[in-house]
């Protein structure tokens, strides 16, 4: 069994690993026993702040920090990040472009048993309709690291997901390179194409070999950058293989789902699967039956694919 | 202060009105009211108080200005632009599709430290500066100017929380109580009274004072200066339209341009004013 590390976990340690650079501030909102930027806080507490259980004064802060030439890290829940504070991320960060990266933990179903209050589902969508806001959302505890590392070096609005529970590490890999921007082919095939996102990335490689023992090869691409979308390789999956599957721990509007609708529908028309959540909340449950429950595990996703292609 | 710099102030703030009314009758819109009521604030401020540098409006060391109420552009273009951080010609562009002076405060024009328009979250955005000043160890000030309708959002509470949470007697925050908002009376659509003791509440030093007379700002600045250990709110009462007799205290010209010839009325009125502090 693979070695599971949490991506919030990856994300407090990347900041104290990466955080050395004077330019670099965190913020949290009374969660950084959570989102771990506790991490962070505890070797560098002269460039920490805890704002308090106040996310929206947090991000307007995050702004009039970075005004000073800082590269602010602001986390939260992904719910209170990106959803209570969206309108200060769009004035305050977004539109004044200034260099703040907001960071929403627990995002998805798998926050579990806390239920739907505290389950973003819709955090992609709405931090993609800024202009200019960069979408981030690694798969493990590999790529979150080497995602914050990127972001330290990036200049500019951004938003990364991550998630709570413990996930298998799959980029353990010799030739694992990130690469703000580009998707990541990690198995070939042509008979269909799964662009995932976050934890589902683990999923959607559990599919692939589900698929193959019944003869179907399934590409997979981490799409850990949703925004701006690598149009490059999904337009390359699209053409070679004619069937697109996006599956994401998200509502299927305005998510992956939605950015690679609004390219293929222009670009390449190529049918398509959205698997995500379909337009309704989350509940309270065990992550892996939340999964289950809502068809976002590997079974699941295998016999959607299946009975897509056969259509 | 000694008399010459305050009537040379005085001077100052007629010269930001009639660039305020220039830019609103030229935009044909434009937020003239709350405008002409920090006027003699934002003069005070960028002619007296606030370590700034035109030549170099991204200074490190400079002190900073967060127009939270940033509806108010007229005031904050006309006091830069009288300033010298960019030409007064621009101001009869104010509002227009080429020009970089949009209808609200915009980081990108010479001289403005932060963006603002959506009401509340200036404060937050000071508090963020006057905290990056503590971290890097370096003494800039920092202003922060809100309306008495604008902090009716709760965000200016977070915002004053942490403030005094954080101890940052480096941050000033003024609020305009001119007593309007867009849809009248502050008592009567939602008071935020007592405001002094509501920012006394959250550990700030409080000062109230006449927001138009130019020794009780200055003397307010130096009172905030002198206070160690905790941020100083002035609570500068004033009045909306101030300086244009058929402006003051109307609510309707919060957001409306005066005609050719209001605007002319407007003129000599300040004008008239002008000679008569000059003498």
């Amino acid at each position: 069994m693979a070695e599971q590390y949490a991506t919030r976990l990856a994300y407090g340690d990347a900041l104290a690993e990466y955080g050395s650079k004077e330019d670099v501030v965190v913020l949290d909102a009374d969660l950084a026993c959570c989102t771990m930027s506790g991490n962070f806080a505890d070797k560098y507490p002269e460039r920490f702040r805890n704002i308090g259980i106040a996310e929206a004064n947090m991000m307007s802060i995050a702004a009039g920090i970075a005004t000073t030439g800082k590269n602010v890290f602001a986390s939260s829940f992904a719910m209170f990040a990106a959803g209570r504070a969206w309108e200060q991320v769009r004035n305050s960060i977004g539109y004044p472009r200034l260099n703040v990266k907001v960071v929403g933990t627990h995002s998805g179903v798998s926050v579990g048993e806390d239920g739907a209050t505290h389950q973003a589902l819709e955090d992609i969508a709405i931090m993609r309709a800024i202009p200019g806001m960069l979408v981030v959302s690694p798969s493990d505890a590999i790529e979150t690291k080497a995602a914050v590392k990127a972001l330290m070096d990036y200049e500019g609005p951004a938003y990364l997901r991550v998630g709570r529970i413990p996930a298998d590490i799959i980029n353990d890999t010799p030739d694992y390179k990130f690469e703000l921007f580009k998707g990541y082919e990690m198995r070939e095939g042509n008979d269909a194409a799964i662009l995932a996102t976050g934890l589902m990335v683990q999923e959607a490689l559990k599919a692939h070999d589900i698929l193959k023992a019944q003869g179907i090869n399934a590409r997979i691409i981490d799409i850990h950058t949703i925004k701006p979308l690598d149009e490059e390789i999904v337009l390359k999956a699209a053409k070679e293989t004619g069937a697109i599957i996006t599956v994401e721990e998200h509502n299927i509007l305005g998510g992956l789902g939605g950015a690679v609708a609004e390219l293929l529908s222009e670009k390449c028309p190529t049918r398509l699967l959205r698997i995500g959540m379909k337009d309704e909340f989350g509940k309270s449950g065990k992550p892996q039956d939340l999964f289950k429950k809502f068809g976002l595990n590997a079974d699941n996703i295998s016999q959607q694919v299946i009975t897509f292609i056969n259509k | 202060m000694d008399a010459t710099k305050s009537k040379s102030l005085r001077e100052t703030a007629a010269h930001v009105r009639l660039n305020a009314l220039k830019a609103v009758v030229s935009a044909g819109s434009g937020h003239i009211g709350g405008s002409l009521s920090i006027t003699d604030i934002l003069t005070a401020l960028y002619f007296h108080q606030m370590k700034v540098d035109v030549k170099n409006p991204k200074w490190e060391g400079r002190d900073r200005l967060v127009l939270s109420k940033g509806h108010c552009s007229p005031a904050l273009y006309g006091v830069l632009a009288e300033k010298g951080f960019f030409p007064k010609e621009e101001l009869k562009d104010f509002r227009q599709i080429d020009s970089r002076l949009s209808g609200h405060v915009e980081i990108s024009v010479p001289g403005v430290d932060m963006s603002t328009g959506s009401l509340g979250q200036g404060l937050s955005a000071a508090v963020g500066m006057a905290l990056a000043a503590g971290m890097d160890k370096v003494d800039y000030r920092v202003y922060a100017i809100m309306g008495d309708g604008e902090i009716e959002e709760g965000q200016i509470w977070e915002a004053a929380m942490s403030a005094g949470h954080y101890k940052l007697d480096n941050l000033v925050a003024i609020v305009d109580n001119n007593n309007l908002q867009i849809d009248g009376q502050i008592t009567d659509v939602m008071s935020p009274y007592p405001i002094d003791k509501k920012f006394d509440s959250f550990n700030w030093n409080t000062i109230v004072i006449d927001g138009h007379d130019m020794d009780q700002i200055i003397d307010a600045f130096d009172q905030a200066e002198k206070t160690k250990g905790k941020p100083t709110a002035i609570i500068a009462k004033t009045v909306k339209g101030k300086g244009v007799s058929f402006m003051e205290n109307v609510a309707g010209w919060h957001g409306k341009a005066p005609d050719q010839t209001q605007y002319e009325a407007a003129v000599s009125e300040i004008e008239a004013y002008l000679e008569e502090v000059r003498g």
